[in-house]
């Protein structure tokens, strides 16, 4: 296994916005293994989310670098997929057409026609939605755009799966499912993941290891927790486990014992 | 349950006690009936018919045309001058009954006069959506196109239609091209500035979309840029027609030839009042109607975006 298939290597992000410059990140050093699940947690404007946008290359870092298979991260592109917080679905296109559109640009070149449509069907049939391909995204509830959504990202047989807060806006019955869902198809896909989160228990849940970040401005990786617990994960068996409790009270100290009041100060 | 009733009109409006006994009785009512319904299903179910909003939806704007031609024939009673509602309305129908006559190029029916219109506002809006919405796409998609074209776009836009029309004549030296010309240059901006904001205020999410996937640019105009831009475009071509209707009248009425414009002119060059207003009425009815037509494709193209 490659240990470092993502080297996120002392990344720096400084925004100018119209109040001034915004330090939002600093000195971030990260590696992610090939099909490593690694999650990103901490409190809000941690630049969690601007992290994952590097990896993603829809942001570039204002000092060092970032790699991805050795190669350097200087644009966006599909072997990263992303699977937007607020799903990103076209509304003016059916679930089917929004998957297409990403399986076209991938595929188009080295598959026929037929089969891109099969690889289309295949993907949202991978996240239980192969009964609603025609229907538009307003037609669909907020759980069901969510799967689409990772239907379209998995579709392109990425090299890395980016989530950011994949079921942030999701009821906590709809989540559970869905996690348990993720962790079947990445169990089944072997990809690698970096997941954005404010969830611990989402987090202990699914990651190989859990990245936990200070509070901003200049945030940075305070600690890195691994989670080593054999998959494949019960969430309910897991509730009493020793382990599981103890992960959780690594996460939650962290979070809000140690880096919990300036986030209330702010 | 009748004090649970009871107690919320009382505490909403605490003032309106004397009030508050009434709509306690109206609940009761309201709550026995379905046990009379449920014994006899078999009578016919009619719809009820909502009184209220068929008042607001029908008989208000009634009320209000109504109360239009009220004042006219009140202010018109002792006139000699203004026409009163039935003398224009009979005059109306007299004038529709032919509406193809044509009788040399300064009399010709009220028909030839509206399509005659029509066309031209047909011609100079399609050649101003054929620039300018293409217009639009590029100074919203490319901000040096922007910053280049807004200060002129601010500078051009307030001018006002009929100033343009001696240089359309003195370019083209004919009245009907001029006039042509008129259309295109007013009807062109509400269609620039709204297809370019339309482009402007896309969605950061399906861009970062657009990005992730590494899509053509073509596969961007076509499968992101247009579809999210149209609702914008179509309020800018809805407005342009509007300006064009409101142009076509100023610049014919100082072209000539055949048009509702010229039309107004001849008849009021003749004193036939009565005939200014049917052509009044007519042009407000046909400005509508292209605003209504308008309208309905525009609702066909609205996405749900929740």
């Amino acid at each position: 296994m490659k240990k470092n298939f993502i080297d996120v290597h002392s990344a720096d992000m400084v925004f100018s916005t119209k109040k001034g410059r915004f330090h939002a990140l600093h000195d971030v050093h990260l590696t992610v293994a090939k099909g490593e699940f690694v999650t990103l947690i901490g409190h809000s404007g941690c630049g969690k989310s601007t992290l994952l946008n590097l990896i993603a290359g829809l942001l570039m870092p204002t000092s060092g670098a970032l790699l991805c298979d050795n190669r350097e991260i200087a644009a966006p592109g599909p072997e990263r997929a992303v699977v937007f917080q607020n799903h990103s679905l076209l509304p003016w296109l059916t679930c089917f057409e929004n998957v297409y559109l990403a399986v076209e640009r991938v595929f188009a070149a080295t598959d026929s026609r037929a089969n891109l449509k099969k690889r289309t069907q295949e993907a949202l049939e991978l996240v239980g939605m192969g009964h609603a391909t025609g229907k538009r995204p307003h037609e669909i509830s907020g759980g069901m755009k969510q799967r689409v959504g990772i239907a379209r990202a998995l579709a392109m047989e990425p090299k890395v799966l980016l989530l950011d807060e994949p079921f942030g806006a999701l009821d906590a019955l709809t989540r559970a499912h869905l996690q348990d869902e993720l962790l079947k198809i990445v169990a089944r896909t072997l990809s690698t993941v970096v997941m954005v989160t404010h969830d611990v228990d989402e987090a202990v849940l699914l990651s190989d290891r859990i990245v936990m970040m200070t509070n901003g401005p200049a945030a940075t990786i305070g600690e890195i927790l691994t989670v080593d617990l054999e998959r494949p994960r019960e969430r309910v068996e897991l509730a009493e486990d020793a382990r599981y409790v103890h992960y959780r009270k690594e996460v939650l100290d962290f979070l809000y014992t140690r880096h919990g009041e300036k986030a209330l100060a702010a | 349950m009748v004090s649970a009733v009871f107690h919320s009109p009382l505490d909403a409006a605490a003032e309106s006690q004397a009030a508050a006994p009434p709509p306690a009785v109206k609940a009761a009512s309201v709550t026995t009936p379905p046990a009379q319904q449920k014994v006899a299903p078999p009578t016919p179910m009619k719809t009820p018919v909502d009184w209220g909003n068929l008042f607001l939806r029908v008989f208000a704007p009634l009320a209000g045309i109504a109360l239009l031609v009220g004042i006219w024939g009140l202010l018109t009673m002792k006139s000699t001058t203004f026409p009163t509602p039935a003398a224009t309305f009979t005059e109306a129908i007299k004038v529709f009954s032919d509406p193809f006559y044509s009788k040399g190029p300064n009399d010709q029916g009220i028909g030839w006069n509206i399509l005659f219109s029509l066309q031209r506002v047909a011609i100079g809006f399609g050649m101003a959506a054929a620039v300018g919405i293409p217009l639009g796409f590029m100074i919203g998609r490319f901000d040096v196109l922007n910053r280049m074209v807004s200060p002129l776009i601010s500078l051009l836009r307030p001018v006002s239609p009929l100033a343009w029309l001696p240089i359309g004549l003195l370019v083209f030296k004919a009245a009907n091209p001029a006039a042509i010309w008129t259309i295109f240059i007013c009807s062109i901006w509400p269609m620039i500035i709204n297809t370019a904001v339309g482009v402007q205020r896309v969605p950061e999410d399906y861009m970062n979309v657009a990005k992730v996937l590494n899509l053509s640019e073509w596969k961007i105009v076509s499968r992101i840029l247009f579809p999210a831009v149209l609702p914008y475009m179509l309020t800018g071509v809805r407005l342009s027609v509007g300006t064009a209707w409101l142009v076509i009248v100023a610049a014919e009425m100082l072209t000539g030839g055949v048009g509702i414009g010229f039309w107004v002119w001849d008849e009021w060059n003749n004193l036939n009042v009565t005939h200014i207003l049917i052509a009044i009425f007519v042009i407000g009815i046909v400005g509508l109607l292209l605003e209504w037509m308008l309208v309905s494709i525009a609702k066909r193209f609205s996405y749900d975006n929740t």
